[in-house]
């Protein structure tokens, strides 16, 4: 354990230097640019579609880091958010009402309902910790899915079960993202033209968040995450700041679920289960909760490990054996499981914490920190 | 006439279920004062701090600071008239940097919003850098500067007793409230809390000050109210309170003052 923390810690090491810094960003920035070419041509379309949807869920899990990392509120039901943006863009964009809005319109909109459903879900839940949130927003999580999923009579809104198809594509101005995009010296496949899109929209939101976390508001959501009545004491307004959490968190939720319609076409509730939000949380804790490069890395961990255990459990078996034992698919959440139990056992604070968090741990291990506990008197 | 006076509750009241923790408690505290509060365990000390700063509701009675009435219920308002504490049994923020715990403090005297957070603005920026070169400097002043960037859990307990205060310092109280500074500490370390509260006096900041350490309240307070069983048994300089009837029957037990 002590091993892979220094591995990582050399790892990261040229990221704080100064002198490589620009060098590492730029390799990093050409190698994401080149990035959906190789993977189309030397994995085929699956797997780009694949590393969309890593990116989609690199968003969440950075929304969900704001509410469960920085402000330590734990939310249970966050997929909602990931709902209210993607049945935004699918009311707004499809044959439903007939209503065809531009993307620069629906996108921020979606982000600000989606917000507002944050400060829905977080005002009844402001006195609330913990386990007792948990439960909470577990049942908003689920209230939200219940909705869409009956919300065909008596007036048809949602088109229930059956979700809503035909939904427009991203587009920008009249070039819609679900065609190829000709541009005379290359043809930007569509798979490829959504890639782009979505790096922008990841790297956008991952820079907003380190921007938060460093900031005034940032540390007001450490404060109350670590005491909530010390915040109190230094003049935190807990109440604003809690809802503020909830709002940008469901923010970014809103902005990926309104790319998710505009990348899927087709939403319906059986999308936005509990077993999402699970998922989601799962990315956040196992990557580092509160460190951003932790949960990136979960997220893009938690995206493509599932999908390489379903594309390597059949064909191994039948390597092995001969004949294939156990159905890749169910031996694939097996494996999944069984890797979530292990790092939780051996990295208790995620793959990738931040080194405060790794000092922590390590401090609770060599137990040599001064008592704490004051001494009573008399 | 009133000029001088910097606090004054007046008849608060407080009960948990069917404990009276304080009955018409008044008490008044001038400007520039080291004000103590004493009086045995349970008498309501740190129940009337928690009413002053906004953490408790009071039944009845109400505190008027500054000439203005303090919001009861508002404990992030209360900050912001003015009145900053530290609590009995620390309450830092364990897994944040002593720095941090003391930017946490300048919180609500911050304009920065979430958008100027996310723009970077250059006046966000400029009060970033303020609100660091404040709080180091805050910590110089409690002399804890060295352990800036450690984890404030990892603090020795005096410094994470300094470092409360410096977080409270870093809210620009008026009033700085310190429940039990000297609990648990030995005579050293005792000795330069009072140099600390001498300090922060000489700067302008009145200090009320609960405490059980008596030598500490007699050198360093210039009045002390007593309070036993939720009432104030009497208001005076220590000089005294220490031979006050009711003070020594409350400590000592009836009969000990025949």
């Amino acid at each position: 354990m002590k091993m892979t923390a220094r591995f990582f810690a050399r790892l990261t090491r040229p990221l704080n230097d100064g002198r490589v810094h620009w060098l590492v960003w730029a390799l990093l920035g050409i190698l994401l640019a080149v990035m959906p070419w190789i993977v189309a041509a030397g994995f085929g379309n699956t797997w780009l579609r694949v590393l969309n949807f890593a990116l989609l869920y690199v968003m969440l899990a950075l929304g969900l880091n704001i509410v469960v990392g920085f402000a330590g509120l734990l939310d249970m039901g966050y997929i909602a958010f990931y709902a209210v943006g993607a049945y935004l863009w699918a009311l707004l964009a499809s044959p439903q009402f007939g209503l065809h809005w531009p993307m620069w319109a629906i996108l921020p909109l979606g982000a600000g309902v989606a917000g507002l459903f944050g400060v829905l879900l977080g005002a009844p839940t402001l006195k609330l910790r913990g386990d007792y949130l948990a439960i909470v927003t577990l049942g908003f999580g689920e209230i939200i899915r219940i909705f869409l999923n009956n919300l065909n009579a008596p007036i048809n809104i949602t088109n229930g079960p059956q979700g809503i198809s035909a939904i427009d594509a991203l587009h920008f101005g009249s070039v819609s993202l679900a065609r190829p995009i000709d541009l005379g010296v290359v043809t930007i496949p569509s798979l490829v033209a959504f890639y782009y899109v979505f790096l922008f929209a990841a790297v956008t939101i991952i820079g907003i968040a380190l921007r938060l976390e460093r900031s005034r508001v940032g540390r007001a959501w450490a404060a109350i995450r670590e005491d909530e009545i010390a915040a109190k004491a230094c003049g935190i307004n807990t109440r604003n700041v809690k809802l503020l959490a909830f709002a940008m968190g469901a923010t970014f939720g809103g902005v990926a679920g309104g790319l998710f319609a505009g990348f899927q076409q087709f939403v319906s509730p059986e999308s936005f289960g509990l077993l999402e939000s699970v998922m989601v949380l799962c990315m956040v804790v196992l990557g580092g909760m509160g460190h951003i490069p932790g949960v990136i890395f979960g997220a893009l961990l938690l995206t493509l490990l599932p999908e390489f255990f379903r594309h390597v459990a059949g064909p191994t078996q039948q390597m092995l054996f001969g004949k294939i034992y156990i159905d890749p698919e169910s031996l694939r959440m097996l494996l999944f499981g069984l890797s979530l139990v292990l790092v939780m056992r051996y990295r208790p604070s995620g793959l990738w914490p931040s080194p405060q968090r790794q000092r922590e741990i390590q401090d609770a291990q060599h137990v040599d920190a001064p008592a704490a506990v004051p001494v009573s008197h008399k | 006439m009133t000029a001088h006076i910097l606090l004054s509750a007046s008849n608060i009241s407080k009960a948990f279920g069917g404990v009276q923790a304080l009955k018409d408690v008044s008490i008044t505290l001038n400007r520039g004062e080291i004000y103590g509060l004493i009086g045995p365990n349970g008498a309501g000390k740190t129940t009337l701090f928690n009413c002053l700063t906004g953490l408790y509701v009071p039944d009845s009675g109400e505190f008027i600071f500054d000439g203005a009435p303090l919001n009861s219920n508002a404990p992030d308002k209360t900050v912001c008239q003015g009145i900053a504490r530290t609590f009995q049994n620390i309450r830092l923020f364990p897994n944040m940097t002593a720095l941090e715990n003391v930017m946490v403090g300048r919180h609500a005297r911050l304009r920065s919003n979430i958008l100027s957070d996310i723009l970077r603005t250059p006046f966000n920026r400029r009060e970033e850098q303020a609100t660091e070169d404040e709080s180091l400097q805050l910590m110089r002043y409690v002399g804890i500067a060295h352990r800036a960037h450690d984890l404030a859990k990892n603090l020795s307990y005096g410094d994470q007793r300094r470092l409360e205060i410096a977080r409270a310092l870093a809210t620009h109280p008026k009033l700085l409230c310190l429940d039990e500074p000297a609990a648990g500490m030995n005579a050293n370390e005792t000795a330069g809390l009072r140099q600390l509260i001498e300090m922060i006096r000489a700067d302008g900041i009145s200090v009320l000050l609960i405490e059980h350490d008596v030598q500490l309240i007699m050198r360093l307070c210039d009045r002390v109210a007593v309070l036993d069983y939720g009432e104030l048994i009497c208001e005076e300089v220590p000089a005294v309170v220490q031979k006050h009837p009711r003070v020594i029957e409350a400590y000592l037990g009836s009969g000990a003052h025949a």
